[in-house]
């Protein structure tokens, strides 16, 4: 029992930075219909810029978000004014192109400048761990879930009390009546890519004490955001939120309990499983 | 007010709109009419700037709005309530009616503008926590009019709002439209209702095949040989 709990515990914990890459591509994808393929490495960016940081400047990662999230805003917001904002309207095939080709470009210019080592980024508490209610838990991914969550509740206010918020909303739901409404939806096209951007530099920012650190490893985050956005409905902020959290914790299951090499298999099981009975994903139509 | 002149617009290769012209004044009501698929809504379109005129002239108080983003044109006063009314599916009622003052020199008005309403559709009032794509058509309806007032209107761009409605609900529609008018928003309607439009407007024009091809007081043209023949079925 005790070991179901501690997996789940962990599950969760690690959810909780999924779903802040899932809901990244849900939102560019809600305004835009644009899948960004290149969301990854955007995770992988912002991990990079965690260590650059961090051994440059001495700063602890969880403090450096302080400094990743609006650099990374600021680099979500370049991409879609310079790159994305030529393809909306187009063909799929180029929007997935262009992301694709992003994604490329990304980590081969990373690994150009800083090559294809693998970086560990060790703080004090990497391999600490709390006790909580019995339950042991790995410090670093406690401290990044809180701030997750933190960052989770302030955007769902953002998305469901202010005006841009809003905004932002209504262009997902009828980019015509938003227009009409005299929402710029070019501005909030903007905004919703650089909060995406940020929302996967800062996951990468919490996970870079705890996973290696390599040009390559933005693939497995865009698969992975991917998946949590098809489960929990393709544009559902709510749904990605859901989505991350379940994906997670099947991870840290079956990684327990079967295999750690074999848990990507039960992720994909699952995820086939709940398409079969819900196409359109388990929030497919949700507010947020 | 408002004055079109020779506007021309093109899907691709096809051209839907031939030298529109047309004038609204202040405190009118103008209504334009004509068969589906004569160019009512592209004209709406153009003004609103959702799609991208090929030439011509659409001028608002001195400004020439072909040079404007279309949410420069809801700064300026002009407000489409779109056909297919267009609510925000997954949003409330009063979401919703909070998007139509989403322009900043609105949001002072917003509390204001909010009873306003209300008085005007008190079954809004009823329904405000309920998600918008789940109302009927004629909420939905009163619900994008209401929407499009949010936004202190000095033109009320209408297209077709008595579509796929009940005949109890057009009369009422109309009542309305002619009730916003009475309280000084000007109204430029797009209709296939030609009788009831006709009958409310002050001046109106009349669409074939993207041309105007007649124009004139609303009653003259209720009267009009060819109006009664081609869309009165007299």
């Amino acid at each position: 029992m005790i070991v179901f709990l501690q997996s789940v515990l962990s599950g969760v914990l690690i959810g909780g930075v999924y779903a802040l890459v899932g809901i990244g591509l849900t939102i560019i994808f809600g305004v835009m219909r644009v899948i960004n393929f290149a969301h990854g490495e955007l995770v992988m960016i912002g991990m990079y810029l965690t260590w650059i940081i961090f051994t440059g400047l001495a700063i602890d990662p969880f403090v450096s978000i302080l400094i990743s999230i609006p650099a990374m805003f600021a680099v979500g917001a370049l991409i879609q004014k310079t790159l994305i904002n030529r393809v909306l309207g187009a063909l799929p095939e180029n929007q997935i192109l262009l992301t694709v080709g992003l994604g490329l470009v990304l980590s081969n210019l990373v690994m150009l400048f800083f090559t294809s080592d693998y970086r560990i980024l060790t703080t004090s508490y990497s391999s600490s761990t709390l006790r909580l209610a019995g339950l042991s838990v790995s410090t670093p991914l406690a401290i990044s879930f809180a701030i997750t969550s933190a960052i989770t509740a302030l955007l769902y206010w953002f998305l469901l009390k202010t005006d841009t918020g809003q905004g932002i909303r209504a262009t997902a739901q009828d980019r015509d009546a938003a227009q009409l409404m005299g929402i710029n939806v070019k501005r909030m096209s903007l905004l919703a890519f650089g909060i995406g951007a940020a929302l996967a530099g800062t996951a990468g920012a919490l996970i870079s004490p705890t996973y290696y650190i390599f040009p390559q490893v933005g693939g497995v985050f865009t698969l992975k955001a991917f998946v949590i956005v098809v489960l929990g409905g393709m544009g559902s902020v709510l749904g990605a939120t859901l989505g991350g959290v379940i994906i997670g914790v099947t991870e840290s299951l079956a990684a327990v309990y079967i295999s750690a090499g074999m848990k990507e298999l039960f992720v994909y099981v699952l995820f086939l499983i709940v398409l079969l009975f819900r196409p359109a994903g388990l929030l497919g139509r949700s507010r947020v | 007010m408002l004055s079109v002149r020779k506007l021309s617009f093109s899907y691709g290769d096809l051209k839907v709109l031939w030298d529109i012209d047309l004038e609204v004044n202040q405190g009118e009501i103008v209504t334009v009419v004509g068969a589906n698929g004569a160019g009512k809504s592209t004209t709406l379109r153009n003004i609103s700037r959702l799609v991208k005129a090929s030439s011509g002239e659409v001028v608002f108080d001195g400004v020439d709005l072909l040079r404007l983003e279309p949410h420069q044109v809801v700064e300026r006063g002009i407000v489409q309530v779109p056909e297919a009314r267009r609510i925000f599916p997954e949003m409330t009622v009063l979401e919703n009616l909070r998007m139509g003052s989403f322009v900043k020199a609105t949001r002072k008005d917003r509390a204001r503008n909010m009873e306003r309403v209300f008085t005007l559709f008190p079954r809004l009032k009823e329904r405000e926590r309920q998600l918008g794509g789940t109302m009927s058509g004629g909420e939905q309806q009163m619900l994008a009019i209401a929407r499009g007032l949010m936004a202190n209107p000095r033109l009320l761009l209408l297209d077709e709002p008595s579509l796929g409605l009940s005949p109890l609900l057009v009369k009422h529609i109309f009542e309305i439209i002619k009730e916003i008018n009475r309280q000084g928003i000007t109204i430029l309607l797009v209709e296939q209702n030609v009788y009831q439009s006709l009958k409310i407007a002050h001046r109106a024009y009349v669409v074939e095949t993207g041309r105007v091809v007649l124009s004139g007081k609303g009653q003259e043209l209720l009267a009009d040989e060819h109006v009664r023949k081609a869309f009165l079925g007299m």
